[in-house]
């Protein structure tokens, strides 16, 4: 009897799978991302984001899709529609909570993952091109969240998209047609919401879906980094398996699991108790409708931005015979992309921090200091004290991935372990 | 026989040569008019984000009623013109008497950027008359509404004038602009001409 069953074709779910597996490399693609992609053992705290964005991600999406069901892109309709899905439609205030306090998560989760690069060097070789996707999906990021506040058409979306789209003006040349060619029309109108709205729900889910993809399979090409920044691919046992490696699944995945959990609790507690967090994470004049006419007395961005606006608004000089606001925009683009050029930067004989000198540590805790610093001031109105310190954190910032040729390669490191710590 | 042609490629190294420079020269030109086509495929998508027909229709000249405006007063509420905020000021004699004596402190004092006001506002206060300035309502930095300060001194000014909250700038009650801010130019001034003493036609 046993005999004939294993000859004969399989039936029920392994007899499905083995049809499958004949058309379609469902089994080895599981195992290759999964039961046999082998991790390193000594993951910790830090490593909980990836996956929780990819969490939160999808969070967006269902929520997002579910909105758009009967949000209406309108100059006319589209505040009132947004009442509307929060008072009269079922459970529509729960799916605008979700997706905005969800907004306001996917940062802190993406800033703590991009943490963690810093910290163990996740950027360096092998991984330069994974950190480089992952840069740029931040900046998709960075434009999907754009893009979303303007869909509210509450005055704060008004004129902070107003304010945005201005910067590319201060490109010489060609910075008054580009505005123009952004926002389609003399002035920020319903044809920009159009597009806003066109890029929100389509086109930048659809880039981050691709890049994030990508992030995956370079991952998973070249292996996780782990907090002693040592690569296990160096020590395989006789069946070329990294001896400091455990399957993803089951252990990760269970791991990821609980992690999840926990941030459910957080998230949930936001999304019922505080949505709008004290008007960090759902501002107070975006609670009346657009005026073109009329800015609000004070406007800043969401929290997740403000570090970069601080350092825009820091730029207060002509220099060069280039005005103020040029180089405003050039400080804060280069303050996004700086982080880029990061695998160069880096000359230390050592990945992690663990085993990096005093100024590396003393360099990242600055950075981190001051970029605090500066996401704090960005929500304050101008000030005298308030621009000298922005100027102070901005030089700060930069400083840390300038000097970074010189203070990786001065200071005194420790030795790599052969094995990962625990 | 198909030994000698395997054979014969590498061999014969000046034939080889010629034909993979033949094929190199074919994938260039390929490439090339592909690049072509993909930037004029793209055209269209590109040119179809600049404004419309109706955009470019829609700026049509504005009447504004001056009539129960005072002294010292801006009026409210506040006009569109091609849907940009228009700023009216009616200044008084110690205002325009300061206007053409209190320049420090100003950017460009004199109007010299001929890109912010027609050739009739080239003057203390960038108006066609002393009483009456008309502003586009947008600071020059990054488009933001200001607010018209009626009593409060500017200590650059001495007087009233306009302040934006977004990132601080200055801009006194002839919408010149103050040293030192990030706004680069004056308030622009848009063409006008007066219909009647007490109407102003924007456009
Ligand atoms: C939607 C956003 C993102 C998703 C869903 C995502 C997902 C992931 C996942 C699942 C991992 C493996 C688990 C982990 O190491 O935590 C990972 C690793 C990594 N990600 Fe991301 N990521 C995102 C954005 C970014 C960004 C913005 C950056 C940096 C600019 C970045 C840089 C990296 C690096 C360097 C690694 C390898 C880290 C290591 O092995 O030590 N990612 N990502
Ligand atoms: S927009 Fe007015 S100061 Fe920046």
């Amino acid at each position: 009897m046993d005999k004939t069953e294993a000859q004969g074709p399989k039936s029920g779910l392994a007899g499905a799978m083995e049809w499958l597996d004949k058309r379609f490399p469902a089994t080895e693609t599981f195992e290759y991302h999964m039961s046999k992609y082998y991790a390193p053992k000594n993951f910790n705290f830090w490593y909980y984001f990836g996956f929780l964005a990819m969490f939160v991600l999808v969070n967006q999406l269902i929520t997002g899709i579910w909105l758009t069901m009967n949000y209406v892109p309108s100059g006319d309709g589209a505040f009132a529609s947004v009442e509307y899905i929060m008072r009269d439609v079922e459970y529509g205030w729960l799916m605008r909570y979700l997706h905005s306090t969800g907004a306001s998560f996917f940062f802190v989760v993406i800033y703590l993952h991009m943490y963690r690069a810093l910290r163990y060097g996740s950027y360096r070789g092998p991984r330069e091109l994974l950190w480089l996707i992952g840069m740029a999906i931040f900046i998709a990021l960075m434009a999907e969240g754009f893009f979303g506040y303007l869909l509210p058409w509450g005055n704060m979306s008004y004129w902070g998209a107003q304010v945005i789209v201005s910067l590319f003006g201060a490109i010489p040349y060609i910075g008054p047609d580009l505005m123009e060619w952004i926002r389609g029309d003399f002035l920020m109108s319903e044809t920009t919401l159009n597009r806003f709205f066109a890029l929100h729900v389509v086109a930048l889910p659809l880039v981050l879906c691709v890049l994030i993809f990508v992030h995956l399979v370079a991952l998973h090409h070249v292996g996780s980094n782990n907090p002693d920044g040592i690569e296990i691919k160096k020590n395989k046992d006789e069946n070329g398996i990294p001896k400091d490696g455990i399957p993803f699944h089951p252990y990760y995945t269970v791991h990821d699991i609980h992690a999840m959990v926990v941030f459910l609790f957080i998230f949930c507690a936001v999304v019922f108790f505080a949505p709008e967090m004290g008007g960090y994470f759902l501002e107070k004049p975006n609670f009346e409708m657009a005026d073109p006419l009329k800015t609000p007395d004070h406007i800043a961005p969401v929290w997740y931005y403000t570090p970069f606006y601080a350092m825009l608004r820091a730029a207060t000089f002509p220099l060069f015979g280039l005005s103020a606001k040029f180089w405003g925009f050039v400080v804060m683009i280069g303050a996004i992309v700086i982080p880029m050029a990061l695998p160069w930067l880096d000359r230390s004989p050592v990945k992690s921090m663990r085993y990096k000198g005093s100024i590396s540590r003393i360099m990242l805790m600055i950075f981190v200091i001051s970029f605090f610093i500066l996401g704090y001031l960005g929500t304050q109105a101008p000030s005298k004290a308030g621009t000298i310190a922005a100027q102070v954190c901005t030089a700060l910032y930069f400083a840390y991935f300038i000097l970074m040729p010189w203070y990786t390669r001065v200071e005194k490191t420790q030795p790599e372990p052969e094995r990962v710590t625990g | 026989m198909s030994d000698g042609a395997v054979k014969d490629a590498p061999d014969g190294e000046g034939e080889g040569g010629a034909t993979n420079s033949r094929r190199y020269f074919l994938i260039q030109a390929t490439s090339a008019v592909a690049a072509v086509g993909a930037v004029g495929a793209a055209w269209p998508f590109i040119k179809y984000w600049t404004p419309s027909a109706k955009a470019k229709a829609a700026g049509a000249a504005v009447k504004i009623d001056v009539s129960k405006l005072a002294p010292g007063e801006m009026l409210s509420p506040i006009v569109a013109w091609r849907g940009k905020p228009i700023f009216v000021v009616y200044r008084d004699q110690a205002v325009i008497d300061s206007l053409e004596v209190d320049t420090n402190g100003l950017a460009d004092p004199d109007s010299a950027n001929p890109d912010q006001q027609p050739e009739f506002a080239v003057n203390p206060w960038r108006s066609e008359r002393p009483e009456l300035g008309v502003y586009v309502g947008i600071c020059t930095h990054l488009g933001c509404s200001p607010k018209y300060v009626e009593s409060e001194n500017f200590e650059e000014t001495g007087q009233g004038g306009f302040f934006c909250p977004c990132h601080g700038s200055k801009f006194d009650l002839a919408g010149r602009v103050v040293e030192g801010v990030p706004a680069p130019y004056n308030l622009e001034v848009p063409p006008y001409q007066f219909e009647s003493d007490t109407v102003i036609v924007i456009g």
